[in-house]
């Protein structure tokens, strides 16, 4: 699981904010866009790539893309 | 004078018994003097249910319906029914762009496919009693409005909508009823534990023009309506209970 390839398929759930804006550190409930749809969409994305299901809460007490990132890195099998 | 909403003597199988709104129609039917047969998923959560049943002389059937065999080998034990509670079900918030068949598969399986072959099962063999009523807990979702990564929980639900028409009408000359419930939100905990906050649900819950969620109970009053003789003459019908959601 390669960070850059990560805030990629971060960045490509959005639509309105430009993917350049992204990086691992990104505080991503900050950015304009973010809604709990984006979320679902984040979850999904998530659970189609990595096979792996994160839950609200794991969003929820992520403050970073790279939480999330570290998150999903340790439930890969 | 008899108490045309009572169940007393009826025999009624309730799929989904295991938690939220299938064990609180299990309890109220119970309560209602039916003899009541549950079936779920969950062997502890089942018998939690079957525990808080009111009376004698009930019945809980471990089963999966998502597979062919589950409903077989469920079908299998059951008696000749005057009633069925439809109930069990998923919902898995995805937003569309994210669907694929394996997800659309599991949610039709066990929303649409399992209550509609497990009644077909019960047609075929004869073991759903002249008069009976079927009722499926359908949702607001799907007939009259969705929600954000619903639409395959809906397509679920709508089909439903369909089913239990062309139902209504093939099962007519028996005399038997299909009819569906139509519930908003019901706090059951589906939530706990998915990509929904309470903080959501908190804001979610001021939608409603009544100002809350529905309590499981509620449906299940509704259940009762529809499985007694007060509602012989009605079938085919689609009974809302939203706290006026839908309204607005």
């Amino acid at each position: 699981m390669e960070k850059e390839k990560f805030v990629e398929e971060f960045a490509a759930q959005f639509e309105e904010t430009d993917a350049n804006e992204f990086s691992i550190k990104t505080a991503f409930r900050d950015i304009e866009e973010w809604s709990s749809f984006t979320m679902l969409l984040i979850i999904a994305m998530v659970n189609e790539k990595y096979h792996v299901k994160l839950t609200g809460e794991d969003i929820r007490n992520a403050k970073t893309i790279e939480d999330i990132y570290k998150n999903v890195a340790s439930k890969i099998v | 004078m008899s108490n045309p909403f009572s169940l007393q003597g009826k025999i009624i199988l309730i799929t989904g018994a295991s938690s939220g709104i299938g064990r609180s129609i299990a309890i109220e039917c119970s309560k209602s003097g039916a003899k009541i047969i549950i079936t779920g998923r969950n062997p502890e959560r089942l018998s939690q249910t079957f525990t808080e049943l009111h009376g004698d002389n009930h019945q809980q059937i471990v089963a999966d319906l998502s597979v062919d065999d589950g409903i077989d080998a469920l079908v299998a034990q059951l008696p000749i029914l005057d009633g069925i509670a439809h109930v069990a079900g998923i919902l898995n918030p995805m937003p569309f762009n994210f669907l694929n068949r394996q997800e659309l598969d599991e949610i039709m399986n066990v929303n649409f496919y399992a209550p509609a072959l497990l009644t077909n099962q019960l047609i075929r063999k004869k073991l759903i009693a002249k008069k009976a009523s079927i009722v499926f807990v359908s949702s607001i979702s799907g007939v009259s409005c969705s929600f954000i990564g619903g639409s395959a929980y809906s397509a679920s639900k709508g089909a439903i909508n369909g089913l239990i028409k062309g139902m209504a009408l093939d099962l007519a000359a028996k005399q038997i009823r299909v009819n569906s419930i139509l519930p908003g939100m019901i706090d059951t905990g589906l939530f706990e534990g998915s990509a929904i906050s309470e903080q959501d649900l908190m804001a979610d819950r001021k939608r409603y023009p009544l100002g809350r969620y529905g309590k499981p109970e509620e449906v299940a009053y509704a259940a009762i309506y529809l499985l007694s003789d007060a509602t012989a003459w009605m079938t085919g019908s689609n009974l809302l209970i939203d706290g006026g959601f839908t309204l607005i």
